[in-house]
């Protein structure tokens, strides 16, 4: 019983954040953007672009230029979170998989990256509450959102430092998952909290501010290229206009 | 000099200029900038008046700008409500209103958004800070979105380059679109269609006032310089704001391109058709009325049959020129391809001085001793030049060349990180007198900082709309209303044309002394 809800629960929400994601991106992708507004100065050249794109996603440029604080929690927090990803791997990969050894070496990383990412959530959400200005800005959800991701992450390190889980039996669960034979989940409260957890989020992101992840490869200020005297830039609702 | 500048300053004659204010909730709620007249609506091809059914009509609005528009639907989706923002805008920090923090004030419409166009405002709009629209919120939008210069300040320091101005400009056409415009705004765009330029000068009137000029500058130099309108076949077009003819400084630089254009024997020309370089479209949000008045530049400049298009010193118009014109009123296959346009003036002086063309005595300009405030629309929406970033070189690099004392202000309020003027975005008006003196006020905390710590005397500007907001707040800070120059006027002071008489020194401010330090408007104390 607890196996079959868990495996349903699993498929919709890939299933909702891939598609969802997906038709988001097709939606942005297909919004046309009339005017050429890069926040200048900006890169002239496509690769420029691309480098500042890289700069923005991978070092939260802006942010650092505007707020140390939350460029350092942001930081630890997003970095973390990325870190221990890889580290899940090890859960979808078998050993004979073409990227275990890259897997296998970011194992202790992924495992102290954890902390840091718990440091920057609590950093966060201390900042949402004693900042006036940002807590002015702060709905229900914003606060929540950190209060989940806190769990997911509390709970994962959990099962690492204090109550082992039957780890193997979890990997077997979720290989069977991917390939349509399931196993028996094990019924560790740790475990459950952070599945369960995990699998909301999946299920909201393409609902919520969660869309800032593919948000920031589309927004203008950021990805467009500074030559608007050079190339003509005209959209096909602009171009429109001057048929009339 | 006095005392003040010749004695080491101590810390404590420093304030920050982007010290925050303490919150004061509703601080500037009720500043309601003139609504527009049933006339000034409808000349725009908007209702009159409020809508019967504006709540649809709204909403269908935001519905198909959210299709037509990319960044809108990002910038809504995407916001984190990290607070990066929120101690970004001079809005703000003058008067501590938390709605006029930028992501506050994005929420005044993301809320809306929310609400009508996502799954989680429909079903748990508590939860997501989702409201309906109502007459409320209509009037809330009306005055917070005309408390925002469109500065794009906020856009920088976005980790997903939300800008705030594309968020004020949609709402300012949904506004529209339901019979609920800006008098300022609208009005100006309809002396455009009717006269030909933001201040309604008709062409006799702007013809004459030429003529006086060439007075001025025979009376000045001994020498025939010419302010050329309507001359076919002349190289250049030169589109300026219509300030240039009628306001100080403004006239000073529009002398000053004059001058450069004689130096080196130019072929240039205003025109009747297109005397505005201003674009006031682009504060409404609204694309087809800012493609009309561009089209007037693309008409003046096939009847004239020019080669190459420069725009006079104007941050907005130069934004719509560098970054919109050519979409909006292109392709401008017709000019010349040996010339980079629309240029600025700037450009074209500055490469005459690299040229060796033209030459200066920058002791003519002696008397002041200067800084540069970036302005807005031409630090973050455009450039100048062939590389990113020449938009803060060029002019300061005409400055150095034309003056001997040149000192930036603190680095955090120039460049990309400039502090606006206060009175941009189609808030250049007196019923909002009171917002644009406390939005100046970190850029006016900046200049006393250096008018103490180098003696500083004048302000240079490149923009129509911050000079005549300088001219009228200075006064509040304890400047003089004159303390604000073109960059252009600096360039006409120090010009050596051949053959010109040397100027008399009949300039009322050489007895002039550095204001005292001057009292501050009441602000919040920093946080």
């Amino acid at each position: 019983m607890l196996t079959t809800v868990y495996a349903i629960l699993f498929y919709v929400a890939t299933i909702t954040l891939v598609g969802g994601i997906a038709l988001r991106i097709k939606q942005y992708w297909s919004i046309p953007a009339p005017l050429k507004i890069p926040t200048t100065p900006a890169p002239t050249t496509k690769r420029g672009v691309w480098f500042r794109m890289f700069k923005e996603v991978a070092l939260f440029e802006s942010l650092f230029k505007s707020n140390k604080w939350i460029w350092v929690f942001g930081m630890l927090f997003h970095a973390g979170l990325a870190l221990v990803l890889l580290r899940h791997f090890r859960y979808f990969t078998d050993t004979t998989a073409l990227i275990w050894a890259w897997v296998h070496w970011i194992q202790p990383f992924g495992l102290y990256a954890g902390f840091a990412m718990l440091a920057g959530l609590v950093g966060l959400f201390i900042r949402r509450i004693v900042v006036p200005r940002v807590r002015y800005i702060s709905s229900p959800s914003d606060y929540l959102m950190l209060i989940m991701l806190f769990f997911i992450g509390f709970s994962g390190m959990m099962m690492k430092f204090v109550a082992h889980t039957d780890i193997v039996a979890v990997k077997l669960f979720f290989r069977g998952l991917m390939y349509f034979d399931w196993h028996p989940l094990p019924a560790d409260i740790p475990l459950l909290v952070h599945l369960t957890l995990v699998a909301t989020l999946m299920i909201i992101f393409p609902f919520s501010k969660l869309l800032h992840a593919p948000g920031v490869f589309f927004s203008p200020t950021r990805n467009m290229v500074d030559n608007p005297r050079e190339k003509r830039h005209i959209v096909a609702w602009a171009a429109d206009l001057e048929k009339k | 000099m006095s005392e003040q500048t010749t004695s080491a300053p101590t810390v404590e004659d420093y304030l920050d200029p982007l010290a925050l204010p303490e919150l004061q909730a509703d601080a500037s709620k009720e500043l309601h900038t003139f609504e527009a007249s049933p006339a000034h609506q409808e000349k725009l091809g908007f209702p009159g008046e409020l809508v019967d059914d504006w709540h649809d009509v709204a909403i269908n609005k935001m519905g198909d700008l959210l299709t037509k528009y990319r960044g809108f639907r990002v910038f809504l989706d995407s916001c984190v409500k990290c607070g990066a923002c929120t101690d970004k805008c001079h809005y703000f920090m003058g008067t501590g209103d938390p709605k006029n923090m930028p992501v506050a004030r994005q929420d005044l419409l993301r809320s809306v958004y929310r609400r009508y166009f996502t799954t989680a405002g429909k079903y748990v709009p508590k939860l997501v800070g989702a409201r309906d629209l109502t007459e409320d919120v209509l009037g809330e939008w009306y005055n917070y979105f005309h408390q925002c210069s469109q500065c794009r300040r906020c856009s920088v320091y976005c980790p997903y380059g939300i800008d705030t101005a594309e968020i004020s400009m949609a709402a300012r056409e949904i506004l529209d679109t339901v019979g609920k415009g800006q008098k300022y705004c609208n009005e100006i765009i309809g002396k455009v269609y009717d006269v030909g330029n933001n201040l309604g000068f008709p062409t006799p009137a702007l013809k004459a006032t030429l003529e006086s000029f060439e007075e001025d500058l025979e009376e000045e130099t001994g020498l025939e310089i010419k302010l050329p309108i309507d001359v076919k076949g002349a190289d250049i077009l030169l589109v300026t704001p219509s300030a240039d003819f009628v306001a100080e400084p403004h006239i000073d630089g529009l002398l000053g391109y004059a001058k450069v254009f004689h130096a080196t024997g130019a072929s240039w020309t205003l025109s009747s058709v297109a005397s505005e370089a201003g674009n006031f479209g682009m504060f409404i949000g609204s694309y087809e009325n800012m493609r009309k008045i561009s089209l007037r530049i693309r008409q003046a400049a096939l009847e004239l049959g020019v080669k190459r298009i420069v725009f006079g010193e104007c941050g907005h118009a130069w934004r719509v020129a560098y970054s919109f014109l050519n979409t909006l009123a292109g392709p401008f296959d017709f000019l010349d391809p040996r010339y980079t346009s629309p240029m600025h003036i700037c450009e074209y002086t500055w490469d005459l001085i690299e040229k060796g063309e033209l030459k200066f005595d920058k002791s003519r300009n002696d008397k002041y001793r200067l800084t540069f405030h970036d302005s807005c629309n031409v630090a973050r929406a455009t450039r100048m030049g062939d590389k990113p970033g020449g938009q803060f070189e060029i002019p300061r690099n005409i400055l150095k060349a034309t003056c001997n004392h040149f000192y930036d202000m603190a680095e955090d309020t120039i460049k990309e990180g400039t502090v606006c003027c206060g009175g941009g975005g189609g808030l250049l008006t007196d019923d909002l007198m009171d917002l644009r003196v406390k939005g100046a006020s970190p850029r006016m905390t900046a200049l006393q900082n250096v008018q103490k710590e180098h003696g500083v005397t004048h302000m240079a500007a490149i923009c129509a709309i911050c000079k005549s907001q300088f001219a009228k707040v200075m006064p509040k800070y304890g400047f003089e209303m004159d303390n604000i120059l073109s960059v252009h006027q600096l360039v006409s002071n120090a010009i050596l044309l051949e053959g010109a008489k040397d100027p008399e020194d009949d300039d009322d401010d050489d007895d002039w002394i550095p204001p005292t330090p001057p009292p501050r408007p009441p602000r919040g104390s920093a946080a």
